[in-house]
């Protein structure tokens, strides 16, 4: 049987499925309705200090015909009065007491800190979550990523926390910064039970062609906004991974977020270390609803894997995740073509030729069908990548899987190159074809 | 039994006549122009007689440059518009689609085509100024899709062209021909008149010429001659009873129903002698003016006919019958038409021959000869040393479309024997560099 289950640092949830902080968990009506459809807890819209919102919040990418493949916003923490949210976070509680409700909290001073501690506490979270992330509007006002950027206040103010809450508290990291490791480390040693990350990436998605101004555009001015959505899931994922491979930092739990959509997203977040997900723009794009494929596909992962809880397989992949020095340099793999699928769009081709190492060459006899010329191929996968039909074009592997040859380990054997003529030189003797064939055409 | 009512009104008349391939609203236009694969040296640019960069064209669509996008189709088919409705796309452009050999729909170039143009066209956007004025004069016999884009050419290389054209309105059988569900007078007349506009070629109607002292006027007073004269009226089929009331040429039936709409009245009963393109259109737009029945017969097998399928498909879609391996003897009645004498046929070592006491007779009100168009050899006479091959088409110098009196140039179904209207897009604007090199090196 499998069990969706988590205990995440003492919080208890139904399923690993959060709803972010965000506009999604604004009241108490969007996250009833949001576990009446499957959501196993929520991250309330960040609760503080009075906030005014602007109209026109919200900017976009659309890449081809998808609409909001990465997303835009500059809004601020929750502009709804305090008391109402306590009093909506209350009732959630009397009708789903075993579903988690996590209070997003963003204020100044530790005075502040301790009492609105204390009213969550008493409106029944489940647990806390710092927010150290908003990169635009709070933090000119010393909030958000401005203590998510500078770990010595970040481990103060969860230090603060730490001393008044009774309830487990999440740290949650700003992406902006160089190394995540730092914010991590100082929440950890602030005392923090758990991290979530990430929150949004400073960003200006578009520039309006013709007020001259970013978007989204209020009144002819805009601001940076917060980056977030499937585009940033890359970034997200490497950040997660950092902290999940910190022997100071990964005894405590991360919750996983940013541009998490599909239950692939949510396996790949718990691979690198992850024990719960959270979800904001997927929500926002196509409503709760989303849930139930993220659910189907996690159980049907576990099933065909044999796995009963997520912690059966939580971090598995992080052992692989290595530093380039330890791979494999005499791992050899080669695109090949699958000729009945290949429907000759030549943009293999071209890929290769442009952008890669001129491993491809046209067909000669009018089919379109190219080739691939197998001295020349050093297995980047461009052109594999670039296919535009399933399993056309594979990387097969030849060499004898035998040797396993490192950069490390050779530079142990003191058999690295040393100089570019080197025969162990990587490129040496490999085929490039003469400039002036560029110009065969113009000849 | 009939299929359509016979329309009574002009919106009746449309509605039998619904556009085949509707102009794409911005959102279907987006999401198709998305699937585009930017193929490399694309397949379908190669099968598009004009060898529009079709690539280009519909990524400008994507990227909302829907100017440029009209530009690019523009610079290499002067009857952009015209073109994607009309052409049969499905053994061009997209028939040549890389999506076809994974049995994927190919990109609806034809309609994206037309959502490029008609979007400058409907928006009056202009592309085009006239080249500065180089002192030199063209004649254009023929106001045809030939004959239209050879003007635009010339005119853009500065040279004054006056076109002359014995009909009332312009663009040839597009406007006169071509079946109302491809495309409608007002778009024919609208992307002339477009062009007209910036352009600025001047096109003298209701002008035939017809004598040998005109052509000597125009030999003297202009520096180089055009003939996109295209083809002739309906050929005789010399049979008896061809005189009769109501036997009447595909051609000029056709040109009838597109001048007046719904006020042709169509008898019950049509037969349609012939097995080519205009044969199917014919018997189509009979059935679709709401004849009770109508019957397609052709002399030789379904096989070998000359139409495309699909327009055979088109016709049967319409209600229309098809009655293969047949020839008629004799057209019956008493004045008016009132049945055909019909001859099996059977092919015997490669030879059609008709098969004795076959003969049988079906009665009908009306008979529509497909027969073939006569060549404008009358017209040709009137031009010294101008060759002619054994099909009555003006030989041209392919590279040029120069003919063999050097002072005139010819393009169009006057060269082909009858193609399509992009073939003559093609051959006007071949025609036009071509006198603008020879004027060139002539000086
Ligand atoms: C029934 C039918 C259906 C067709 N359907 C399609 C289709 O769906 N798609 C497609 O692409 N093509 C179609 N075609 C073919 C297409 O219409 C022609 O290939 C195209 O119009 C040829 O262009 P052109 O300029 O050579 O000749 P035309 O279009 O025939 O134009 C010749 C012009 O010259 C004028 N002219 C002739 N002699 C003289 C003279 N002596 N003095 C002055 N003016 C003269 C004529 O009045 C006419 O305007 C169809 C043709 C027919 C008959
Ligand atoms: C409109 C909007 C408002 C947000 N407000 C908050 C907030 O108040 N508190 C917070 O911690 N994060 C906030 N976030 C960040 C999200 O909680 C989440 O970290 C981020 O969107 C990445 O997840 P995603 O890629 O699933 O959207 C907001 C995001 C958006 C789009
Ligand atoms: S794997 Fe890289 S080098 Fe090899 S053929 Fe593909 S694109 Fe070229
Ligand atoms: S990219 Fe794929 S489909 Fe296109 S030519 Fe190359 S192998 Fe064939
Ligand atoms: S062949 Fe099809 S997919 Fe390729 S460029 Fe042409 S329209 Fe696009």
């Amino acid at each position: 049987m499998i069990d969706l289950s988590i205990d995440f640092a003492g919080i208890k949830s139904p399923n690993p499925f959060w709803l972010a902080s965000a506009p999604p968990t604004n009241s108490g009506y969007q996250i009833m309705k949001a576990f009446e459809a499957g959501w196993g807890g929520a991250v309330w819209k960040t609760l503080g200090v009075p906030t005014i919102n602007v109209s026109s919040r919200y900017g976009a990418i659309n890449y081809r015909d998808t609409r909001m493949a990465g997303f835009s916003n500059i809004e601020l923490i929750s502009d709804r009065p305090l008391e109402d949210n306590l009093r909506e976070m209350e009732e959630v509680k009397k009708y789903f007491p075993n579903h988690a409700v996590i209070a997003s909290l963003m204020v100044d001073t530790r005075e502040e800190w301790i009492q609105i501690i204390k009213d969550v506490e008493n409106a029944g979270a489940d647990g806390i979550e710092l927010n150290f992330g908003c990169p635009h509007g709070m933090c000119e006002r010393g909030m958000g990523s401005a203590v998510g950027q500078e770990p010595a206040v970040l481990k103060t103010i969860v230090e603060w926390v730490m001393d008044a809450a009774k309830i487990p508290v999440i740290t949650k990291l700003s992406p902006n910064i160089s190394h995540i490791i730092d914010p991590g480390l100082a929440a950890v040693q602030g005392g923090t039970d758990a991290i979530s990350l990430v929150n949004t990436f400073k960003s200006i998605v578009g520039v309006d062609l013709d007020s001259y101004a970013p978007y989204p555009v209020v009144d002819g001015k805009g601001t940076n906004g917060g980056y977030c959505g499937p585009a940033v899931k890359p970034i997200a994922l490497n950040m997660v991974k950092d902290l999940a491979q910190h022997q100071e930092i990964n005894h405590v739990p991360i919750s996983g977020i940013g541009g998490i959509e599909t239950w692939r997203d949510v396996v790949e977040f718990m691979l690198l270390g992850a024990t719960s997900v959270q979800v904001c723009t997927a929500a926002m794009h196509y409503g709760f609803g989303i849930v139930r494929e993220m659910e189907s596909g996690l159980r049907q992962f576990m099933d065909d894997k044999g796995y009963q809880t997520i912690y059966d397989f939580a971090g598995k992949a992080l052992p692989n995740v290595t530093e380039w020095k330890h791979l494999n340099l005499e791992y050899d793999v080669k695109a090949q073509i699958n000729e009945d699928k290949c429907i000759g769009c030549d943009l293999c081709y071209i890929a290769c030729d442009d952008g890669a190492h001129q491993a491809i060459s046209l067909s000669s006899n009018g089919n379109r069908i190219p080739s691939i010329i197998d001295e020349n191929c050093v297995g980047c996968n461009l052109c594999a990548l670039v296919c535009p039909v399933e399993d056309c074009i594979t990387m097969e592997r030849v060499d004898d899987g035998k040797k396993d040859n490192t950069w490390h380990e050779r530079t142990e054997n003191n058999t690295i190159p040393v100089t570019f003529n080197d025969d162990r030189a990587g490129g040496k003797g490999h085929y490039v074809p003469e400039p002036i064939e560029a110009l065969k055409n113009r000849l | 039994m009939a299929e359509y009512k016979r329309p009574q009104s002009e919106e009746e008349f449309e509605y039998n006549f619904k556009p085949k391939k509707p102009l794409m609203n911005d959102t279907e236009a987006y999401y198709e122009s998305s699937r585009c694969l930017y193929c490399y040296d694309a397949p379908c640019i190669k099968a598009c007689p004009t060898g529009i960069d079709i690539p280009l064209f519909i990524k400008q669509i994507n990227t909302k440059n829907v100017k440029g996008s009209a530009q690019t189709i523009y610079d290499a088919n002067w009857l952009g518009n015209a073109c994607a409705t009309v052409c049969p796309t499905g053994v061009l452009c997209e028939g040549a689609c890389v999506y076809n050999h994974q049995d994927v729909p190919p990109l609806q170039i034809g309609r994206l085509q037309n959502y490029a143009t008609s979007h400058v066209i409907s928006s009056n956007k202009g592309l085009y100024k006239p080249g500065i004025s180089n002192g030199k004069k063209v004649a254009v016999i023929g106001a045809g899709p030939a004959g239209i884009a050879c003007a635009c050419e010339l005119r853009l290389l500065g040279y004054d062209v006056i076109i002359y054209e014995a009909k009332e309105k312009p663009s040839g059988l597009t406007v006169y021909g071509i079946a109302p569900y491809k495309i409608t007078n007002k778009e024919v007349l609208d992307e002339v008149e477009y062009l007209q506009n910036q352009l600025g070629f001047i096109i003298k109607y209701n002008t035939p010429i017809l004598k040998r002292e005109q052509l000597a006027l125009f030999e003297k007073t202009y520096d180089a001659i055009f003939l996109g004269v295209g083809l002739g009226a309906t050929a005789q089929i010399k049979i008896k009873g061809e005189d009769l009331e109501n036997v009447v040429g595909a051609v000029e039936f056709i040109e009838e129903l597109r001048m007046t709409h719904h006020e042709l009245k169509i008898p019950e009963k049509v037969i349609v002698l012939g097995g080519g393109n205009t044969a199917m259109d014919a018997a189509s737009e009979a059935a679709r003016m709401g004849a009770e029945e109508t019957i397609l017969a052709y002399r030789r097998s379904k096989e070998v006919k000359g139409a495309y399928d699909f327009e055979y498909d088109l016709a049967l879609g319409a209600g229309v019958r098809g009655l293969f391996n047949v020839t008629p003897v004799e057209i019956l009645g008493n004045k008016k038409v009132e049945a055909v004498k019909f001859v099996k046929t059977e092919v015997i070592d490669a030879k059609l021959q008709t098969v004795t006491d076959s003969e049988f007779e079906l009665s009908c009100d009306m008979v529509i000869k497909a027969t073939g168009q006569a060549k404008q050899r009358t017209f040709f006479d009137l031009i010294p040393n101008l060759e002619i091959d054994s099909k009555s088409r003006i030989v041209v110098n392919e590279n040029t479309n120069q003919t063999s009196n050097a002072k005139y140039f010819a393009g169009g179904d006057a060269i082909n024997g009858g193609a399509e209207v992009v073939n003559g897009a093609y051959d006007g604007k071949l025609a036009a560099k071509g006198i603008d090199e020879w004027l060139k090196t002539k000086a």
